[in-house]
């Protein structure tokens, strides 16, 4: 179970990693989502592992219980992530349209200026 | 239990989506709507300040659960500081941009300016480390929204970058919270500071890759080498009053930083030491260096505005990284005075590089209107930004270099912190005279060009600046006021005592 479940964080950290190391828009946004369900389970994990527990107290028995706050708090991180890769995936859309390119680098020959505001032959750049 | 502490949250909290649902057609109830809620919010921030001042701690428990088990905001010097910085900031920023008819250009800027303010004002406020989590994404989702403002190719593709780099670090502080509850079984910053005091130093080894996990993320927010890359693309192509307003930004990051290794993993704290201490030193060493090369390499007046940014941060958090009481008075004075230069500059940069027929790239052109008074005001602003006498900046990095000077390796600091001001002052003397001093050889035929900036147009700027003249003249008062407040910090007990009856009484 635990090497499970260690081995699946791992696994979907690194994969998180190489993704974004892409540096195209698409795998990016891949790898974000893969570091954020790597990132809700290793939150899980932080509780320590409990198996068929429930997450209350009981006064009555002494039974086993499962700490209920990692799991309020990987709740709160789904949602939060789910809400960030959809604003990503529009950001992205917008940036791909706009430039018609998906590279999230800005290009670097001309790293300054916006080669759509100079003007051919002045050189001149207006204002955008 | 004082319900105002919660206010600075609320508040924008409800002015935002009225705007964006029933003001989204009428920009001049929307502005009207959102120059209330600023005005209101700093109102707040005053009472705050004012009740904050007598050195209690006040904690506000959401839904009366007792901290460490519910969420609590307190209230101290600190935060109410921060707090009156913010709504002094966010008003004049709001009047900029109302003035220059900036909100105009896309959907939705006062609803995303108040969403920032929340969220802003929750960082500052919160004691849970979790909850300060949750107001980051507030803070940050708000800003991506802000800074896409207005659109175009370049602002979109250093969004993209602005939004991924971030993604990644609230990734990264998620890691570093469950981390820490592993090891702590709290995220309560007060309960941390209790729970770490327990632990053995030869079982701390979780706790300090938890620590310096933690201040990677601060220090990305922050802006400190080696995760500083982020800020000149996404202050540079922002539309340049939400960079003013990002001024503030950063020194979420450095506020997170002083509260969490002061009263969190105190250096007395036998688990971590003197640790955090010793690795922000050197990455604000090289990031104070960062800033003045960048700031003389810039071709582009926004990008040179952000290295100057990156250069306060390196001496700001220099400052921080002493982890003594006086360092970090330092390290607060020059907070308020770096925040107003910024904002300052980046508000002035708007006025100037949208009257100029060649934007902002940092090259002869002919004349703007005003040139007079706006080349006067950018060199009273580079002087505050730079460091040099009579205004804040000055007094502040004099500070700053007094404190580090009892430090290990205080020569290295000494040296980065003046030779980046140099650096400073020659990247502003350059960017002064392309800006406005060689138009003027073009001769009197030139016609000056742009439309005459107005008085409700420069009044923020001018407000901006007048900050660092005053700061410069109360120096005193305000210094006495971040003694107290950096006293708290060392000597938590008055902070520690939210937590200490409860855990108690719960055994």
């Amino acid at each position: 179970m635990e090497a499970i479940l260690a081995s699946s964080v791992g696994i979907l950290t690194a994969g998180g990693v190489y993704l974004i190391l892409r540096l195209r828009a698409f795998p990016v946004i891949l790898g974000i989502a893969l570091l954020s369900y790597a990132v809700n389970v290793f939150l899980f994990a932080s509780g320590r592992l409990a198996v068929g527990a429930p997450p209350v107290l009981n006064k009555y028995a002494d039974v086993p219980y499962t700490d209920p706050l990692p799991q309020a708090l990987a709740l709160t991180a789904i949602v939060i992530s789910f809400g960030m890769t959809a604003v990503l995936v529009m950001i992205a859309l917008g940036s791909y349209l706009e430039s018609a390119e998906d590279s999230v680098n800005i290009d670097i020959t001309r790293p300054d200026v916006d080669e759509d505001d100079v003007e051919p032959g002045t050189g001149t750049v207006t204002p955008r | 239990m004082n319900h105002w502490i919660i206010a600075p949250v609320i508040l924008p909290a409800l002015i935002a989506p009225l705007i964006a649902w029933v003001m989204r057609f009428d920009i001049v109830m929307a502005r009207v709507a959102s120059v209330v809620g600023a005005l209101a919010l700093l109102a707040i921030s005053m009472g705050l300040f004012a009740m904050a001042a007598d050195g209690g701690v006040e904690v506000y428990k959401l839904g009366n659960w007792e901290p460490p088990f519910g969420i609590v905001l307190v209230l101290d010097r600190l935060s109410a500081l921060m707090l009156l910085l913010t709504s002094i900031l966010g008003l004049l920023v709001l009047l900029h941009v109302i003035a220059t008819d900036w909100d105009r250009k896309g959907a939705h800027f006062h609803a995303l300016f108040q969403f920032q303010l929340m969220g802003i004002c929750g960082a500052f406020l919160t004691g849970d480390a979790f909850n300060l989590f949750v107001f980051f994404e507030v803070l940050l989702i708000a800003s991506y929204g802000l800074m896409l403002h207005g659109g175009g190719r370049i602002r979109l593709k250093a969004g993209l970058q602005y939004v991924v780099m971030n993604l990644a670090g609230s990734t990264l502080f998620l890691f570093a919270l469950g981390t820490l509850y592993a090891t702590t079984g709290t995220l309560n910053i007060a309960d941390v500071a209790l729970r770490v005091r327990e632990i053995p130093v030869e079982d701390a080894a979780l706790v300090r890759v938890a620590a310096m996990l933690l201040m990677i993320v601060f220090a990305i927010k922050a802006a400190i080498f080696p995760v500083q890359f982020w800020l000149v693309g996404t202050y540079a192509n922002a539309p340049a009053p939400v960079a003013a307003l990002f001024a503030i930004m950063t020194k979420v990051g450095a506020y997170s930083i002083i509260r969490v290794y002061t009263i969190g993993f105190g250096p007395d704290m036998a688990a971590t030491g003197d640790m955090p201490g010793q690795w922000l030193f050197w990455g604000a060493l090289v990031t104070t260096a960062v800033g003045g090369i960048g700031v003389l390499g810039s071709r582009r007046l926004m990008t040179m505005l952000s290295f100057a940014v990156i250069g306060s941060m390196g001496t700001l958090m220099l400052a921080v990284s002493t982890f003594t009481p006086e360092g970090t008075v330092a390290a607060l004075y020059y907070l308020l005075h770096s925040t107003f230069a910024a904002a300052a500059l980046f508000l002035l940069a708007d006025l100037v590089v949208t009257r100029r027929g060649t934007g902002d790239v940092l090259r002869a052109a002919t004349p703007i209107v005003q040139g007079g008074l706006f080349s006067a005001l950018f060199f009273a602003a580079a002087i505050g930004m730079a460091g040099m006498p009579p205004l804040s900046g000055f007094l502040g990095k004099l500070m700053v270099l007094d404190t580090v000077w009892t430090m290990p390796h205080a020569g290295w600091a000494w040296a980065a912190v003046l030779i980046g001001s140099l650096l400073t002052i020659v990247g502003f003397a350059k960017a002064g005279s392309s800006l406005f001093w060689k138009p003027t050889a073009l001769g009197e035929e030139a016609v000056a060009e742009g439309e005459p900036a107005g008085m409700t147009a420069l009044a923020p700027t001018v407000v901006a600046v007048a900050m660092l003249a005053l700061l410069s003249a109360f120096a005193h008062p305000v210094s006495t006021y971040l003694e107290a407040t950096a006293a708290d910090l060392y000597a938590p007990d008055a902070y520690l005592a939210i937590i200490a009856p409860t855990v108690g009484e719960g055994g």
